[in-house]
Parts: structure tokens; C-alpha cells; sequence
């Protein structure tokens, strides 16, 4: 199985000045026996040093795009001070994390926490290996550790001049005890850390040699294609395999858990048709009536609902507003959004009475087993998940399994056979977990002066938390919901100061599953506020800038990040002719964003975004250029939401099936985007999600500016933007 | 039997009619590469060179091709990665989670055979591939790199392990 799976090595690309020696970035999937022990050159759990000095540094979370396999690496390398050039990197499986008491930590990758949640003991991980790594060179010279340096994976007798490599002296580190509290570099010492290092995993990309989830070929491995009911919560009754079963290739058509059919095929397209052909019976169950304009009467009732869990308050907004001299009040709403990641959901699984396999992209290796697991009715000491590359995660191979647990139900019927299943378009668009709807009303309360005085935002809408973790829903308080708008504080805070504000949910549950998806609550909850900042500063006639400032005062990390968008997009001096700007900010997933964009609107109402100014303050900027690339990615996944991204639901089922119906955006309406890093030091924020959020909100702000139009309603293909 | 020509050597198989080349070329011929995305000729993940031509292979039915139309995959692009295309990919770090990138690669490298020198408008129409990643503006830039023989103009002064800065 092992050989299948292990083409490791990547090649090189032959000639290239840029590539040239380039680091071979393992594939490496251990193999079972080496599960329940440390690896023989093992120095710790996260360093592997071998021969030839190449260092395979452990990643446990996984590497969907974002780069978090080379920014990892490079936290390690750092404090490892070895040679970057010989840097490769592999996955420790889920099951080895639990054999060996969660060596790795979290294996969660989502919410931006690669970085951000595992700096410190990957960076530890790193240092005590170095200093393993020094104490056996000088206890193999016999000298005292003190007089020993490393650098670049040399480690030198600094009296005598004597030298050996890390490859030398690994087998006995490895065999000494690690100590303890081993101290961190000052971060002016740092090598790695900061600097536009290339990514690891780029050649293979490029050359069609990496291995996805989807791309996976086993001997003997068969092929599934699954239909769930399309309706959530609907079950199968019947269908008729007689009609399909002679097909040529088909082996096998079958019931998987109360919801689905799926039919193996020798190969996955032979599988597809039979099953398109399938005659299936469903029973659409008691959510066949429902529909999108039914959910937005729900969640409007909320808007003005009694019971509301308070997120954020101070003072006594709702006094306030009753005594305000003015009153302006929005309202706004986000819709259904699928993530379509490029690579659609797929797993590949071996069952047998003693033991569980599953090859899959996953965002979470151990949530993954878990699920495993359990499908298999079997103990997780007795299953193994693989992780494989992921075509895109974007929230959607996190939290929720039900892709595994399927392949798994598939492989229980065909025992002791791989079977890889795999997803269809069709599939992947209508069974998704969705972004949360949710509405929002603003009522902001000013003074006879025109000063804001209150703010109430009460959201109505879709809870994730309580659709995937219910037992984290304390006294009716969904957390996550208010992303971008809690009171002052590490994480998601409101960057204004406002003398009495108050931030409330009402719950509105509709029946489509929801999930985190890219940027998470952060994406509507700023659409909401800066939109409606820009609301207030038009109605006061106030330079949008200038009333931020204003308000910002207290919040100087916030305001940072809006200034230096301004700076660099030159707001004092007039944008190019015909183009109009919007600004918006946000706090969440650790770090502070800003955002300007500039737009135009032609005469027929046709929107083009030509540029885009971010600037982004994580804290510490692990790799600027990937940052960047980040910082960019944001923008094509918030401008298609606010553009295209929708999914409307009709009898209980989503309408969209494919990128026909749900359009995402292209190269030509991508913008220009300059991204400016503002690094502040002292805390480690995440770069994947949160500029998604300002996306949307300054494109929209600058469509009123041009316009004149202030659009409240998602996506923007909903709007004729023609000036009235 | 049908018979291909696939990155230069004739291959023999046995398919139903209707079955779409992309299915073929990773089923049959394992040549994984070439991915499903969409089904519709929408996302471009499954881009191969017909004759030199851009096509999405996952709605051409296999019996379609010709046993002597030149098919070239990503695999057959060049043997060891060493298209220019594939230099500039590289050199400018442009994938991210690279599902999308050997069609995307296909597209630009078919482009540029028929325009060495692309505009922008010329690459907007060209390369309709979707990326969820949001890699569109490295494209561009590496495309340009091509054309201009420098990754220079791109400003991303990205370090690699040789010591080279692109």
C-alpha cells in the first residue's frame, strides 16, 4: 500500500535558475509499523534528521494552499538553525498522534490557527532538538556544551575548530532526554521568520505529480459515486439496482446510512453513470416545502424579536436611542454560500472486521478518525486516517466528516477492498455546509451635534456553532456569532468606540446544515458595520476616513491598519477619473485588517473593481510573500461572495448544482492588489481569513460612492447598479 | 480498442464510446494530472492540448478524438518540469492549493504558443480556469514572465534555496 502512495521524492525541475538544488519536499505517508514507536532518527516529535543531514520537519496541521507547511517549517527550522536548503516536511498520521499521547497537539486547521495556535510548541519542538542535537556533538568530543554552536546544521567545537553535521550526531540525540524550558529566540535573532522564503510544496503542483485525494490509485482499489437525498434530512426509500447492476463495469449498488445510494464500478465514471441512470425513490421528509424567502421571513421576525443573547454592550444603547436627536436605521442580510473548493469531497476507505483505513483530504486528521471510527464500529486504536493534499479546504474539510463517515459505510459493504468515492460537482454543490444566513439591523442614535451616541446591531440568523457543536451553545450564546464585534480584547474585538452600544442574536436555525466557511461570522458581520459606518458618515456628511478616526481613537492597532491603507492608496488626493473609493476594517482570527477598493461604474451598470489596497498587521509576518499571496486568495473568495456567491433553496433543496449556476470569479474581473504588511510585534495573528471580510464591504462602499446606491442585499448580481 | 496518441506514444483502450477523454486519461491511462473539476467545461482543471488547442477534455467524448490528433497532458508537457510555464510557476510561487494549476498551466502554456506576447485582455480571454485560491494575479504575472523572459516585473522577490531571488 505503502509503495502505491510513495512516489516521496519530488524531482526537481531540470535547469531552472530557480529551482536549481531546489529542497525535495517529502510525501511521506509512515507506514503502520512505525505508528506506535518513535521513528529510529527521530531527535523529537518534530524533527527527524537523517544521514545525509536532510531534516524532515512533522506537520501536523495540514496544507491546503495556505502555505501553513512552509510557514510551519520555517518556525522549526528557525530555532533549529539548520540548513533551510535541506528542509523537507510529512504529516505524522492521527493515528499515530493518539498512540502516542497528542505528540503533535491540535491537528485542526481552520480558523487561521496554524500559525497562530502552534508557534510556540512547534518553535520549542525546534530548539530542543537543536539543543539535543549540540549536547550529543559535545559529548561525543567530550568538551563542554557551552564551548558548541550550531548554524546551518553544523555544529562546531569553537575552541579546537572541530565540526560534524546534524546528520552525524542525530542517532544520539535522539537518545538523550529532552529538557526542559528551553528558551526561544529573540525575534531579532530570528533567520527563517520573516523572510520571502519560496514555498515547499510548489514543483510537484506544477508538474501533475501531486497526489490529491481524488488522484488516489490503489491495487485493487474500486470506485464510488454517491446521491444523497437533496433534500436535508430527507431519506432513501427505494431504488432499483436491476436496472444499472449489468451495466458494464458496475459490481455493486448499495444503501449508505439512511441517505444516500451509491453504486462501485471498476472505474468512478463507469460508477457516475450507472448512477445518474439509477432509479431512486426519496422520502423528502417534513423540510420539502421549505425555501429561501420562507427562511428570510423567519430571520426578519428576529430582527425585532424580545429574546436576543447580548454579544457586546456598553452603556444603555437601548435608552439611547430612544432619547437619540437622530435615528438612522439599516437593515441588511448575507445569504446561503457554498464553499466549492476545486477538488470535490472524496475519500478513499479499506474496512475489515479488525481494522479501518482512510485516504483523504481533510482539514482536521483527527476529527476525521474520529468520524472514521465511529462508521466503522471500531475502536480509533484500530483505524488509521491518511491525510492526503487537499484541492481547497476553505472550512469544509474541518469540523463535519460526512464524507468519511459515507466512504467508510461504502467500504463496510465490500470488506477487505479499497474503495475511493468521490464526489460529483452536482454532489458537492448540493451537500455542502453552508455559510450562514443571517440578517442584520443597525439603528445608530446620534446627538443634536451629530455625533454618534448608540449603536444597536442585532443579528437574526443561523447559528454554525449550534449546527455542529451544540454542546458548546451555553444559556442560548452562540460565540463564533459575533466575530469583529466583541468588547476590546485579543481576538474578533469592534474597533469602535461607541458611549453606549449593544450587539444581540437571535437565534433563527433554518434546516440547511451550516459551516465555517472561509472567514467564518467575520464576513457578514463586517459587510454589516462598515457598511453601515459609511451609512452614518454619508448621513452626517463625514468623510468616511475621518469619521473612522474618529471613532477608532481608542483603537490604535485597528486605526493602524486603516491608515496605512490610506497612505497607500493616497485618500487625501482624489482617485483616477471615473473611479470611486470605499474603505472598511476589521479585527478577527488574531490579526487587524483595512481595506480600500476602487471601482467604477459604467453606464450600464456594469462594476469593475481595478484596485484593491490591503494592509494587514498579524503581529509577526511569518513569510511576507505568502502573505500576500493570502491577502490576494481573500479577495478572489470575498469578491466572488459578494458578487456571484448564493444558494438558493427551493422544496427543501439547494437550487445550484455547478459552477453554471453558482459563477465564482475569474481572471478578468480580478483586481489589482497591493498588499501592505504592518507587522507590530508581540502577538501571532492568523493571514488566511481575515481580509476575506473587508473584501465585500469596501467594494461596497465604493459602489456608493459611484452610485450612489447602497446595496444591503448579497450577491451583487442581484443589483442593477445603473445610476437612477 | 481505441487508440490514442497521448504524449507522444500511441496507447490502446477499451471504453465506452461516450466516455469523456478527461476520464480516460485518469483512468485508464493514469495520468492523474488532468483534473475533474466541474464536468461542464466550466473551472478548466482538465485542460489538455488537442493538436496545440486548449480543451477541456471533460466533455469530449473519447471517440471524438482521432488516433493521430496529438494529446498532451500535463505530463507530457515536458519531461521534468522544465516547460517554461512550468519555470515560471515556479520561480513566482504561484500555486497555492494547486488543484487548479496544471489546467491553469495547459491554458497559459497553449496561449502563449499562439501569443508570445499577450495583453491583458489577451490572457482575461485565454485563461477562464477557475481558482478558488485566488492565485488569478500571480498567473497573470507569470505569464508576463514568460513573455518578457523575466520574473523581475513581477516585485515579489521571492527567495529560493539556491540562493536565486525571483
Amino acid at each position: 500500500m505503502s509503495a502505491a502512495l510513495a512516489p516521496t521524492r519530488r524531482r526537481f525541475i531540470g535547469g531552472t535558475a530557480a529551482t536549481a538544488g531546489a529542497l525535495v519536499v517529502g510525501f511521506h505517508i509512515p507506514r503502520k509499523s512505525l505508528a506506535q514507536t518513535p521513528l529510529p532518527d527521530e531527535v523529537n516529535a518534530w524533527v527527524v534528521v537523517k544521514p545525509d543531514d536532510t531534516v524532515v520537519v512533522r506537520i501536523a496541521r495540514s496544507e491546503m494552499g495556505q502555505g501553513t507547511l512552509t510557514g510551519l517549517a520555517q518556525l522549526v527550522a528557525d530555532e533549529l538553525d539548520c540548513d533551510w536548503a535541506k528542509v523537507t516536511t510529512e504529516y505524522p498520521t492521527p493515528g499515530q498522534n493518539l498512540a502516542r499521547q497528542r505528540a503533535w497537539g491540535n491537528f485542526s486547521t481552520g480558523g487561521s490557527r496554524g500559525i497562530r495556535e502552534s508557534h510556540d510548541y512547534v518553535r520549542k519542538g525546534g530548539a530542543t532538538a537543536r539543543v539535543m542535537l549540540v549536547q550529543a556533538a559535545a559529548d561525543g568530543w567530550k568538551v563542554p556544551v557551552a564551548e558548541c554552536r550550531a548554524a546551518k546544521s553544523v555544529i562546531t567545537h569553537q575552541p579546537s575548530g572541530r565540526s560534524t553535521t546534524y546528520g552525524k550526531v542525530a542517532a544520539a540525540a535522539g537518545k538523550l532526554k529532552p529538557p526542559a524550558d528551553v528558551p526561544l529566540k529573540d525575534p531579532k535573532d530570528w533567520q527563517l521568520i520573516g523572510k520571502r522564503l519560496a514555498r515547499l510544496d510548489t514543483v510537484e503542483k506544477v508538474t501533475g505529480k501531486q497526489v490529491y485525494g481524488m488522484d488516489l490509485q490503489m491495487p485493487g482499489m474500486l470506485n464510488a459515486a454517491i446521491k444523497a437525498c437533496p433534500v436535508f434530512g430527507g431519506t432513501l426509500k427505494s431504488f432499483d439496482a436491476a436496472a444499472v447492476d449489468k451495466r458494464r463495469g458496475v459490481l455493486k449498488v448499495l444503501r449508505v446510512g439512511d441517505n444516500a445510494v451509491a453504486v462501485v464500478a471498476d472505474t468512478w465514471w463507469r460508477a457516475k453513470t450507472a448512477l445518474d441512470a439509477l432509479p431512486v425513490e426519496w422520502d423528502f421528509g417534513q423540510h420539502a416545502q421549505a425555501s429561501s424567502a420562507g427562511f428570510a421571513e423567519v430571520l426578519k421576525a428576529g430582527l425585532t424579536a424580545e429574546q436576543a443573547v447580548v454579544g457586546n454592550s456598553n452603556g444603555d444603547a437601548k435608552a439611547a436611542l430612544a432619547g437619540a436627536a437622530r435615528r438612522i436605521e439599516a437593515v441588511y442580510s448575507y445569504p446561503h454560500q457554498n464553499h466549492a473548493t476545486m477538488e470535490t469531497m472524496n475519500a478513499t476507505a479499506r474496512w475489515t472486521p479488525e481494522r479501518c483505513e482512510v485516504w483523504t483530504p481533510t482539514q482536521n486528521g483527527e476529527a476525521a478518525l474520529a468520524a472514521a471510527a465511529e462508521a466503522a464500529g471500531l475502536p480509533p486504536a484500530q483505524c488509521e486516517v491518511y491525510k492526503i493534499h487537499l484541492g481547497g479546504g476553505f472550512g469544509r474539510r474541518g469540523a463535519v466528516h460526512d464524507w468519511v463517515r459515507q466512504a467508510v459505510a461504502i467500504a463496510r459493504q465490500m470488506p477487505g477492498v479499497p474503495v475511493k468515492m468521490v464526489w460529483s460537482r452536482e454532489e458537492d454543490m448540493q451537500h455542502g455546509l453552508y455559510h450562514p444566513i443571517t440578517q442584520c439591523r443597525l439603528v445608530a442614535g446620534l446627538d443634536a451635534q451629530g455625533e454618534l451616541q448608540a449603536l444597536h446591531m442585532r443579528i437574526s440568523g443561523q447559528s454554525i456553532v449550534a449546527g455542529i457543536f451544540p454542546q458548546n451553545i451555553k444559556d442560548g450564546r452562540d460565540p463564533v456569532v459575533f466575530q469583529g464585534l466583541n468588547a476590546p480584547g485579543p481576538e474578533a474585538s469592534i474597533g469602535y468606540s461607541v458611549p453606549h452600544l449593544l450587539v444581540d442574536h437571535a437565534m433563527r436555525n433554518p434546516h440547511v446544515p451550516p459551516g465555517f466557511w472561509r472567514g467564518v461570522n467575520l464576513n457578514q458581520n463586517a459587510i454589516y458595520l462598515e457598511s453601515f459606518i459609511d451609512e452614518i458618515a454619508h448621513a452626517t456628511k463625514q468623510d468616511p476616513l475621518a469619521l473612522r478616526r474618529k471613532l477608532m481613537a481608542q483603537h490604535p492597532k485597528h486605526l493602524a491598519v486603516l491608515n496605512a491603507v490610506a497612505e497607500r492608496v493616497g485618500w487625501d488626493k482624489p482617485a483616477p477619473a471615473g473611479r470611486f473609493r470605499g474603505l472598511a476594517q476589521t479585527m478577527g482570527f488574531g490579526s487587524y485588517v483595512a481595506a480600500c477598493a476602487e471601482v467604477s461604474v459604467n453606464n450600464d451598470g456594469q462594476l469593475k473593481v481595478h484596485r484593491i489596497v490591503a494592509a494587514t498587521d498579524p503581529g509577526y509576518a511569518v513569510n511576507p510573500q505568502q502573505i500576500e499571496a493570502q491577502v490576494e486568495g481573500s479577495f478572489a473568495y470575498g469578491l466572488s461572495a459578494a458578487l456571484y456567491g448564493e444558494c438558493t433553496v427551493k422544496d427543501g433543496r439547494i437550487e445550484q448544482d455547478n459552477f453554471a449556476t453558482y459563477p465564482v470569479l475569474k481572471m478578468d474581473e480580478m483586481p489589482a492588489v497591493e498588499t501592505v504588511i504592518v507587522p507590530s510585534g508581540g502577538f501571532w495573528g492568523g493571514v488566511g481569513e481575515p481580509t476575506i471580510a473587508v473584501a465585500a464591504p469596501a467594494v461596497l462602499n465604493a459602489i456608493f460612492a459611484a452610485t450612489g446606491k447602497r446595496i444591503r442585499t448579497l450577491p451583487l448580481k442581484n443589483h442593477d447598479l445603473k445610476k437612477a | 480498442m481505441r487508440r490514442l496518441n497521448v504524449n507522444g506514444v500511441q496507447r490502446e483502450v477499451d471504453v465506452e464510446d461516450d466516455t469523456p477523454l478527461l476520464w480516460v486519461l485518469r483512468e485508464q491511462l493514469g495520468l492523474t494530472g488532468t483534473k475533474y473539476g466541474c464536468g461542464i467545461a466550466a473551472c478548466g482543471a482538465c485542460t489538455v492540448h488537442l493538436d496545440g488547442v486548449p480543451t477541456r477534455s471533460c466533455v469530449r467524448p473519447v471517440s471524438t478524438v482521432e488516433p493521430t490528433e496529438k494529446i498532451v497532458t500535463i505530463e507530457g508537457l515536458s519531461p521534468d518540469g522544465s516547460h517554461p510555464v512550468q519555470k515560471a510557476w515556479v520561480a513566482l510561487d504561484v500555486p497555492q492549493c494547486g488543484f487548479c494549476q496544471c489546467g491553469m498551466v495547459m491554458a497559459a502554456s497553449a496561449l502563449l504558443k499562439t501569443k508570445p506576447n499577450p495583453s491583458d485582455q489577451d490572457i482575461d480571454e485565454a485563461i477562464t480556469n477557475i481558482c478558488r485560491c485566488g492565485t488569478y494575479n500571480r498567473v497573470r504575472a507569470a505569464i508576463k514572465a514568460v513573455a518578457q523572459g523575466s520574473t523581475k516585473s513581477a516585485g515579489l522577490s521571492i527567495r529560493h534555496v539556491d540562493g536565486s531571488v525571483t
